[in-house]
């Protein structure tokens, strides 16, 4: 009995230990909406596991540059392109150090062996790590990466050379995307060995600034900041992820100081917020677009007069108003104005019922017609609610005889029938990936994507070769012309007619400093001070 | 009277199977796709859609699908998730004592609040205190709890700033997950102020969840209290000149408790309910946020094993109160 | 009912002992009861506001008023008389939207109560009235239903369905089951036994005769109240599921999804909030207040 005691006490000395100096360092508190997926970036495509994962535990070869779309070096100082793009080397950077688990740890600093290990894992299905925890690769796969990578050969410790099957130009700006964080070889080797591979993807050590301390499922996640972080330790101390997925409970939170920084607020609280002096409203143009696309596969949309006709008939700035509550820009490009090759010139189409009515009559439709407008039975950020979106335009359109029904299903069901196009038109949207404007010109409008996420079913000539093109060469310059001009195309026949393009607004407390939007719409907290 | 149990048991058998066939028919019958909804406006190909759906099993014929769901049930085996692909029951195991923490601090504030006030009520039968214990009782049977819930919080955390707004510690506390109970680890932990804290962040949660179960015990309380104050026994004593809090703690208390208990018993499935509505408004990170946030993510596996495994706790507190009631009361263990 | 006629008799002591109808003898009990005829008059202040919505109601239900945002009650600052609760998000007038809310809570728990109550007693009375094979299988799917917790299984049925006012309703009848199936098969059960019901087998009379004719009536009284309190819950299962997104779609004006649409305001505009859950409270104790009366005027043990 005595003894047992003498154990109590200890075990809680010891655990006093460990939690002692708890108030002096620094903790910053971010109210996530919801628990991430998992801890391998790799497995997943949601926002809420990068955050957790990827954008803070992290690092890939190249990074994005924060508060831009640009690309920077990363774990690789730099690389060399061969003159026919098929060809990259990467030089990679020496002395950066890998994090310590409590089972695990590293003897020796990153090197090509982490990048080969990463992924050959993800690519190839005879590595012994392909199939362990599932082994679904998702952003691997949908971006290609499987049948445009055909070889990667290590060149000596610290440089590492891709092969690619064909030449592709938004091959770099893929390799900063979540999927391709470098883990660590020595880990998974020891895992292995233990007998225990699945390990990997819940507790991996990585690079970047924070290292995982504990997760509790849908309560909490901490971290504290990594002392030989390669850029140097972080600002702060500890980084706490509390997982809050009602917004006004995050927003209550927020204002009682329980956080420090939260994603999504309500753009019904958007006002008290800007006029409450503890907080800071900070707000960027999201990279996102919501449109609705015409089935140009269906009568009566097979006709470019028809879709103009439609087009000219919306009202942007009513949708703006009601349903983005003036969180919204009007939209009159298939890609975000913060994404290089926008196209400033391109002229959208006015609101102008009554020419609207004058090409729907030329086309052979003088008394218009029925249809059907899908709306999505989600709340994205591009689209905040699009049962009242379909309102409107249900509204605009019955003023030029066009009859719409409104239609919804289940959200798997959704996505599954518009991508076999079954619709008559589709809303729907999309955010960007990695900041590429192929991400969204030839993944939602190419003809490749006919079938699948191209809702229009959309197939141009002069449009798809143009965005072929500007593939083939790593020449910004050049691509930037080919984009431009496949814009004026994609305007000029009317396949979608896009709505808005949402703002991004993220309230922190004004203790916080250094804090920056990340245009893709992740939150990073390595540049963050309190 | 091992008769009595082998027949309760014996019944839970048919029931147990009926609840598996229930729960896999229900999960089916809903509409959507889970590899879409996984997938998003990005989509997957076709082909890439058919391997998943091997990979998950949803290829082979439903009664196949059904028979490995039981043999792997028996085997305490739940599947996986979709979504994180972690096993359902490790992670039931993880979110169950966050949910147990909460329903006992309610069930410990239902008793003692309900237990003394039904006393009360029935000793000053008749009298405003009496009408007053029941308005307030039934008011509290009659509450929406998702907006009790909000009301509450509105005004002491928001307004106020008493309690915290939601979460289950306060987040300048690094407790180690030993037991996975809030209230213990943070007295591990040993960290000044982790406890109370804990506590703090237990109040609101705990007093919405358990204002349905203080109603029902009040009034459970004071009716059995009625009927035995009025059995013939409790006059004598009273005759016999014996003090009148003697008479009502001793005689008459010990008589009225048991069909009190027995109803707190039954309150498990109502928590287990109200548990899901507290949950969600306070973000507590329990099993009931976790079913519903499961139905709406198609997430098959965790909806299937979680209603299971409530049901079969439900079960097991029915059947365990039936015991103790036949025990109590060989009249019920005897008939039929 | 011998019994009673003495204890009346008690009450008022000095007029001789009138024998009173089943009818006023109930009406006696029940109107002894305050909070019991309290809950009936504000039932019946609520039934007349959803039958006369269209008359009560100051404004339509789905008119915005766009410059009338999120307007406080008329009594405070920046208040108007004619939105006396104020309005919402859109402009709508919460007070006329209660009304119309009364409407479809009434049907809501009238359409839930009865298919329940028609499934339940039909049920009951095949399980008590046969027994043997029948009563045990439908005995089991009762165990099974009664071992969910009853939103969890409303929701996934909600989920089967598809989220709507009139699937919501059939989850709520279709949880609400078993407890009526339990009760009539007990009241059936107890009625079998009886001395009248051999009799009138003995004379010949069908089973469907027996069990509608000769036992039915005599097991109502513990069904009404059963119904009454069913009422109660079955506003709140309407309500929960609406919070939950799963009852009624905007713009619709129930309750439940009213306080859930409203929920992102909750911090700008308390009223938006509070006004539908205390429209919920108060109906659902109303039937809660009446439903005790009832049981207390038609179950003779309690008569004291």
């Amino acid at each position: 009995m005595k003894k047992g005691l003498a154990k109590l006490t200890l075990a809680l000395m010891a655990a006093g230990a460990i939690s002692t100096s708890a108030h002096a360092a620094t903790t910053l508190v971010y109210c996530s909406e919801g628990s991430p997926e998992g801890f391998n970036p790799a497995f997943y495509t949601a926002g809420t596991t990068f955050d957790a994962t990827s954008k803070n535990m992290f690092n890939r070869l190249v990074e994005f540059k924060l508060g831009t779309t640009e690309t920077e070096p990363g774990l690789a100082t730099s690389y060399d392109v061969s003159s026919d793009g098929l060809e990259y080397t990467f030089h990679l950077r020496k002395g950066v150090k890998f994090h310590t688990s409590k089972d695990f740890t590293p003897t020796r600093d990153f090197n090509a062996d982490d990048v080969i290990f990463t992924f050959d894992r993800q690519g190839n299905k005879d590595n012994p790590y392909h199939a362990v925890s599932g082994g679904s690769y998702e952003y691997f796969t949908g971006m290609g990466m499987d049948t445009l990578i055909k070889k990667i050969e290590k060149i000596d410790d610290y440089t590492v050379k891709f092969i690619l099957t064909k030449p592709e130009a938004p091959f770099i700006a893929n390799l900063a995307m979540d999927f391709a964080s470098i883990f660590s070889k020595e880990q998974a080797d020891a895992y292995m060995k233990a007998g225990t591979p699945e390990k990997l993807d819940i507790d991996p050590v990585a690079t970047g600034p924070f290292q995982k301390v504990q997760y509790q499922k849908d309560s909490l996640i901490r971290y504290t900041a990594f002392k030989d972080y390669w850029q140097g330790k972080a600002k702060i101390d500890r980084l706490v992820f509390s997982i809050t997925p009602d917004a006004s409970v995050r927003y209550a939170k927020l204002k009682a100081g329980e956080c420090d920084v939260m994603p999504y607020p309500n753009p019904a609280d958007l006002k008290q917020m800007e006029a409450d002096p503890n907080i800071n409203l900070m707000s960027q143009e999201g990279l996102n677009v919501g449109y609705l696309a015409f089935n140009t596969q269906k009568k009566p949309f097979t006709d470019v007069r028809v879709r103009q006709a439609l087009s000219l008939a919306t009202d942007k700035s009513a949708i703006i108003d009601a349903v983005f509550q003036g969180a919204g820009k009007a939209a009159k490009n298939p890609i975000p104005p913060t994404m290089w090759s926008y196209n400033k010139n391109v002229v959208d189409y006015p609101y102008d019922p009554v020419k609207a009515k004058k090409l729907l009559a030329e086309a052979g439709y003088p008394d218009g017609f029925s249809t059907n407008i899908w709306a999505m039975p989600v709340q994205r950020p591009y689209n905040p609610n699009a049962r009242r979106m379909a309102e409107i335009m249900q509204e605009d359109w019955s003023k030029i005889g066009v009859k719409a029904e409104i239609v919804s299903y289940e959200w798997g069901e959704y996505l599954n029938r518009s991508k076999k196009g079954e619709h008559d038109t589709v809303l729907l949207g999309w955010t960007g990936d990695n900041g590429d404007p192929d991400n969204f010109l030839y993944v939602l409008l190419g003809c490749d994507a006919v079938g699948g996420s191209n809702r229009a079913q959309w197939c141009n000539e002069e449009f798809n070769n143009l965005l072929l093109k500007a593939k083939q060469t790593s020449d910004k310059a050049e691509r930037t012309k080919d984009y431009e001009e496949a814009q004026v195309v994609f305007k000029r026949e009317a396949p979608w007619i896009t709505i808005a393009h949402s703002v991004v607004y993220e309230p922190i407390r004004k203790e916080v400093k250094g804090y920056k939007i990340d245009p893709l719409g992740g939150h990073y907290f390595y540049n963050v001070s309190k | 009277m091992f008769q009595f149990i082998f027949r309760r048991l014996s019944l839970v058998i048919p029931t147990f199977l009926g609840i598996t066939l229930l729960t896999f028919t229900l999960i089916r019958l809903i509409p959507g796709d889970p590899i879409e909804v996984m997938a998003g406006e990005r989509g997957v190909s076709a082909e890439r859609h058919a391997e998943l759906s091997a990979q998950l099993g949803f290829d082979k014929p439903l009664y196949v699908q059904y028979y490995h769901y039981v043999t792997g049930v028996l085997q305490g085996d739940l599947g996986n998730s979709l979504i994180t692909r972690e096993p359902v029951m490790k992670e039931f195991l993880t979110l169950f004592p966050a949910t147990i923490e909460l329903a006992f601090c309610a069930a410990i504030f239902a008793i003692l609040i309900g237990l003394p006030a039904g006393i009360f009520a029935a000793v000053k039968r008749g009298t405003v205190i009496d009408h007053s214990v029941m308005t307030f009782s039934l008011t509290g049977y009659s509450m929406p709890i998702f907006w009790w819930a909000l009301l509450l919080m509105l005004v002491f955390s928001v307004n106020l700033g008493w309690t915290p707004v939601s979460g289950r510690i306060d987040v300048v506390y690094w407790i180690d997950d030993v037991t996975g109970f809030m209230l213990i680890d943070s007295l591990l932990s040993g960290e000044e102020g982790a406890f109370a804290s804990a506590v703090s962040h237990l109040i609101l949660p705990s007093i919405v969840l358990g204002t349905i179960p203080m109603a029902v015990i009040a009034r459970m309380t004071r009716s059995s209290m009625l009927e035995v104050l009025s059995e013939d026994y409790i006059r004598t004593a009273r005759a016999k000149g014996i003090a009148p809090w003697r008479v009502i703690v001793i005689h008459a208390l010990r008589n009225a408790l048991i069909p009190v208990i027995t109803v707190i018993g039954l309150q498990v499935g109502i928590l287990l309910s109200g548990a899901i509505l507290t949950e969600t408004v306070f973000a507590w990170p329990g099993i009931g946020k976790w079913l519903i946030e499961s139905i709406g993510r198609r997430d098959y596996p965790v909806v299937q094993g979680g209603i299971l495994i409530v049901a079969c706790i439900i079960i097991v507190v029915n059947l365990l109160v039936d015991i103790t009631y036949g025990i109590v009361n060989p009249r019920i263990r005897h008939s039929r | 009912m011998t019994t009673s006629t003495k204890t009346s008799t008690t009450d008022i002591p000095l007029t001789a002992p009138v024998p009173m109808t089943p009818l006023q003898e109930f009406w006696h009990y029940f109107s002894s009861n305050k909070g019991a005829v309290a809950g009936l008059v504000v039932i019946a202040i609520i039934c007349f506001m959803a039958v006369f919505a269209n008359f009560v109601a100051p404004h339509s239900p789905s008119d915005q008023y766009r410059d009338a945002l999120l307007l406080p009650p008329a009594w405070l600052d920046g208040g108007n008389w004619s939105f006396v609760l104020g309005t919402d998000d859109v402009g709508r007038d919460i007070l006329s939207r209660l009304i119309y809310g009364s409407r479809l809570s009434i049907a809501v728990g009238l359409v839930a109560v009865t298919a329940s109550l028609i499934m339940g007693i039909l049920l009951g009375l095949v399980a008590g009235y046969f027994r043997g094979m029948i009563d045990t299988a439908i005995m089991r799917i009762v165990d099974i239903m009664l071992a969910m917790p009853s939103l969890l299984l409303a929701i996934a049925i909600v989920a089967i369905l598809g989220p709507s006012i009139v699937n919501a309703a059939l989850a709520i009848s279709i949880v609400s089951l078993p407890h009526y199936v339990r009760l009539t098969r007990a009241a059936t059960m107890a009625e079998m036994s009886r001395d009248y019901v051999t009799s009138s087998r003995v004379i010949g009379a069908s089973p469907l005769r027996l069990m509608f004719v000769c036992i039915l009536p005599n097991c109502l009284a513990p069904l009404i109240v059963q119904a009454t309190l069913g009422f109660s819950s079955a506003i709140l299962d309407m309500a929960a599921l609406g919070f939950l997104g799963l009852g009624a779609q905007p713009p619709t004006p129930e309750w439940g999804s009213m306080l859930a649409d409203a929920l992102q305001f909750v911090q700008r505009a308390w009223w938006v909030v509070t006004f539908p859950g205390l429209m919920i409270l108060i109906t659902v104790l109303a039937f809660n207040l009446m439903g005790d009366g009832l049981r207390d005027a038609l179950d003779p043990k309690l008569k004291q």
